[in-house]
């Protein structure tokens, strides 16, 4: 199986970028993606060029770290799967396939396919945690949930912060990533005390890493590889709207 | 240097509540002033750098990924041991002890396994409390589910993420500490070395990952939560930035490596497809709750099976061999691990193997789908049917699983006392990355107990029994001889490695030490296969530094020379694991000597290896220095493990 790649180069943030033409053959439907592009950096590196530079770590789709954009596509055709968990008999013998990092002003490049997510850790920093220092939790099960609630939460939770979302929407948004970590504590009993302030905060840093706004076209939901729902960003909108006109901290 | 493990006086059950009331403390006012470098942000590292901000140490975290939520520990799948007893099934402390002793095959700390079975219960009053969304049952309590190795329900999961959940638990803890402006986070910085002045770690050097720079920074104590070293396999279910360094470069600063043969290999894992393959995927052990492990009776069904003329369908139920079922009747498909690994090599090389390569056996989920239905089924194994599915193009549904054992999770580490403190002074080590309650395998749904044990609740107090000595020690700057040295000589290996331009890759070698390992220090050993090894893995890396090719260039974002920077070392832990294994006359838990067997069983030899052999280095190539850790087992009897 052979495939011509179209792969985004670009030396750092500020160097211009363009698409080069790699051609890799003798590939295997078996093959992961990425394998894919390692049998490519193992020919560049014995011509002596560089190897394409690109985010990876698990590789079984949990880590968050892969971050491709294949055929215009964040982690490429394959629903609901990051890039490593895609598999080459996704696609045709002699097809062209464009590979480019994610695209969003708020994630600068820092070499070819790899960009810096770390407005994201910002954002979790700023308040996606519920506030309990080690040793003063009470016995777990002095605390029961609500069994659909902790499912809901749990769908929540599912998030791995790859920034699929924000690649693949229009706006650069990252509602989807936000109201993730949103929904999930506030549908926890545990996450009650800090509801308003969290959404408060987190939004506030969200608009501050200079995101985009929601306009409700959904690819975030569709590109998304743990299939997080659009219902979280309603509902993280009630809670910054509820925050912001009962709150007395404005 | 003698060993001291610092094991507390006093009875097995009072030894942790004691040290407690007596280890120094650090007055508020003075942990302000002292600051802690944290290597690692997996659950033991993300947990121990929020705890100690929490505190009031100044702490300073690093990470070689994008993000201290990528850490690896993200990938553990099936759950966490806790000795809560909610399921009223006769759990208590003292069985998840003595499960863990006995599941280590007797090579593991009888203190250390008692304390960690103790916390084990905070951890989970914790992880709750923090949001992290464990599975529930219908009145809202919290759920549990069997385990290998136990027989009892003490696992406590969220769906098929638990180790996501736990991580995200600690890395937000983490991050509020970072919001708080306690913690100062390092991301894509990686550890090249360890910085000792006057006997004491006192700092690190690390590489920025972007700029390719070499930064210093001091700590009054030093923390690594690095991780475990099982991708010296190549072939792992380790993620591929997984290495060794900074708990070798540690080793090579005089911090004793211990029990480095102590490997576990994991029996639920995809089987290998490809000479391409970069990993290999693990399929939980919870999986073997409800699936049954089997290959066909015959040789040729099995032969038929492998050829495609015949489908697992088509084997009769009396022609299977369920080889679990009948060599460990009590315990079943939920005998430990390195036993269920060994037993699925042993009917491969017998020639009934049911994948093309001859590795691999069935496991079927057809009896519990009957039994349970297919929506239950479904909903247990939430995320792991479609992983499968996604990778194989099988519906495990439908057609049994095919699994073969694979490297997952090494026992071994850096030698470390009861403090956790390795054999330098104030250089700490914690989680997959030290040696100490595992003994020779880990039970399934420990290493998150492990790893979260050690940050939350033991390294916050013993640590502070050293630092409450350091308060008067001033920051050292980081112009000290010590750091300039470190960071020559860490410059010139860099160097060295982008001048060598020959013409393997480092992946080229690095498979080809897999290869050797997997071979000669795998799920079988023996003295022959290990005596050559230790020449292969030599002569290996004599190429290495004679023929790899390394492009770019220093100082820019070059993941190949990060790539090329472990390698170098796991060629050098591959010689030390192969010595340690070669040393060890006996067969235990994840080491088995084929010399040392009783039908089929690994047999120890008490009488001579009831000890932790803790390695000092002495130069590259050289023969280390054994010391002997004596291992006492004074509330346990030593017996031959039987899992029949």
């Amino acid at each position: 199986m052979k495939l011509n790649l179209k792969v985004w180069r670009q030396n750092n943030a500020n160097a211009a970028g363009k698409l080069v033409d790699y051609t890799v053959d003798g590939l295997n439907p078996d093959m992961s993606f990425l394998e894919m592009v390692d049998v490519l950096n193992d020919h560049l590196v014995k011509k002596g060029e560089e190897p394409v530079a690109f985010d990876h770590d698990c590789r079984e789709g949990i880590c968050g770290m892969c971050s491709m954009y294949i055929d215009g596509r964040a982690h490429g055709p394959q629903h609901a799967a990051t890039t490593c968990q895609l598999y080459l008999r996704s696609f045709k013998d002699g097809d062209t396939v464009h590979v480019e990092p994610w695209r969003s002003r708020a994630f600068p490049i820092v070499k070819d396919l790899v960009t810096d997510r770390s407005a994201f850790d910002r954002i979790i920093a700023a308040g996606g945690f519920i506030s309990v220092n080690t040793g003063q939790a009470r016995d777990a099960n002095n605390l029961p949930v609500d069994k659909h609630d902790a499912e809901k939460a749990m769908d929540a939770a599912a998030c791995i912060g790859c920034g699929a979302c924000v690649a693949a929407c229009p706006n650069g948004a990252a509602m989807l990533f936000v109201s993730a970590k949103i929904s999930q504590l506030a549908l926890l009993p545990q996450g009650q005390p800090e509801r308003d302030l969290r959404a408060l905060r987190m939004v506030e840093q969200m608009d501050a890493e200079g995101f985009g706004n929601c306009s409700n076209i959904g690819a975030c939901e569709a590109e998304c590889p743990k299939e997080i729902k659009l219902t979280n960003i309603a509902r993280m909108n009630r809670d910054f709207l509820a925050a912001s006109v009962g709150s007395e901290t404005e | 240097m003698a060993l001291d493990s610092k094991i507390p006086e006093g009875k097995l059950q009072e030894k942790w509540e004691e040290y407690k009331e007596h280890a120094k403390l650090v007055n508020p006012a003075n942990k302000r002033k002292v600051e802690v470098i944290v290597v690692g942000t997996g659950l033991a590292g993300a947990s121990a750098a929020a705890t100690l901000a929490e505190l009031g140490y100044k702490v300073k975290a690093f990470c070689f990924q994008d993000s201290p939520r990528r850490a690896h520990s993200i990938a553990a799948q099936g759950g966490i041991n806790s000795a809560k007893n909610y399921k009223n099934d006769g759990d208590s402390v003292y069985r998840l002890f003595y499960d863990t002793i006995k599941g280590g095959d007797f090579r593991a700390r009888e203190a250390n396994v008692y304390r960690l079975a103790q916390v084990s219960t905070d951890i989970i009053d914790q992880c709750t409390a923090q949001g992290v969304p464990f599975a529930r049952e219908y009145g809202g309590l919290l759920d549990n589910r069997s385990f290998g190795g136990a027989q009892v329900s003490r696992t406590f999961y969220a769906r098929g993420q638990t180790g996501q959940q736990l991580l995200l638990g600690a890395y937000q803890a983490l991050e509020r500490q970072i919001g708080l402006g306690n913690v100062q986070m390092y991301s894509r910085h990686e550890m090249v070395d360890v910085v000792i002045i006057d006997g004491k770690a006192r700092g690190i050097i690390a590489r920025n990952l972007i700029t390719g720079k070499l930064e210093r920074y001091f700590g009054h104590a030093v923390v690594l939560a690095s991780g475990g070293y099982g991708n010296v396999f190549y072939l792992s279910t380790n993620a591929m930035g997984s290495n060794v360094t900074a708990a070798w470069k540690a080793h090579k600063k005089g911090a004793y490596f211990a029990n480095p043969c102590y490997t576990q290999i994991h029996p639920t894992c995809i089987p290998v497809s490809g000479d391409y393959q970069s990993k290999l995927t693990l399929m939980s052990e919870s999986l073997r709750n409800d699936g049954r492990v089997w290959v066909p009776k015959t040789r040729e069904d099995a032969k038929a099976i492998r050829e495609g003329k015949k489908r697992a369908e088509d084997i009769k139920e009396e022609d299977r061999d369920y080889y679990l079922e009948r060599k460990y009747p009590s315990f079943g498909n939920l005998c430990p691990r390195d036993i269920a690994s060994r037993a699925a090599k042993e009917a491969c090389d017998d020639g009934r193997g049911i994948v093309p390569s001859g590795f691999g056996v069935f496991l079927d989920f057809a009896d519990a789908i009957k039994r349970l239905g297919i929506d239950t089924v479904k909903a247990r194994y939430g995320e792991l049917f479609p992983m499968y599915q996604n990778i194989t193009n099988e519906d495990p549904l439908k057609t049994p699983m095919k699994i073969y054992p694979a490297v997952h999770y090494t026992m071994g580490g850096l030698w470390v006392d009861y403090e956790l403190m390795t054999s330098i002074q104030g250089l700490y080590c914690l989680g997959e990355a030290n040696f100490s309650d595992h003994g020779a395998n880990r039970l399934g749904a420990s290493a998150l107990m492990q790893g979260l044990a050690d940050g939350y609740f033991v390294l916050p107090y013993t640590i502070g029994n050293y630092l409450s000595a350091e308060i008067f020690t001033k920051a050292i700057p980081t112009d000290h001889p010590a750091f300039e040295e470190a960071a020559k000589a860490a410059d010139e290996r860099m160097k060295k490695l982008l001048s060598i331009n020959g013409k393997q890759t480092v992946e080229d070698i690095h498979r080809k030490l897999g290869k050797i390992m997997w071979e000669y220090c795998g799920m079988a050993r023996n003295a022959e296969g290990l005596t050559k090894a230790r020449k292969l893995i030599q002569e290996l890396r004599e190429e290495f530094w004679k023929d790899v090719k390394v492009t770019g260039d220093q100082n820019d974002f070059n993941p190949e020379l990060d790539k090329a920077g472990r390698v170098a070392d796991f060629l050098e832990l591959g010689e030390l694991m192969v010595i340690d294994a070669l040393n060890r006359n006996e067969s235990c838990g994840g080491h088995f000597r084929e010399e040392y067997q009783e039908q089929g069983e690994a047999k120890r030899d008490d009488a001579n290896y009831l000890y932790v052999a803790a390695w000092e280095f002495k130069g590259v190539g050289a023969d280390p220095e054994l010391h002997k850790e004596d291992l006492k087992y004074e509330n346990i009897k030593l017996q031959v493990r039987s899992y029949k």
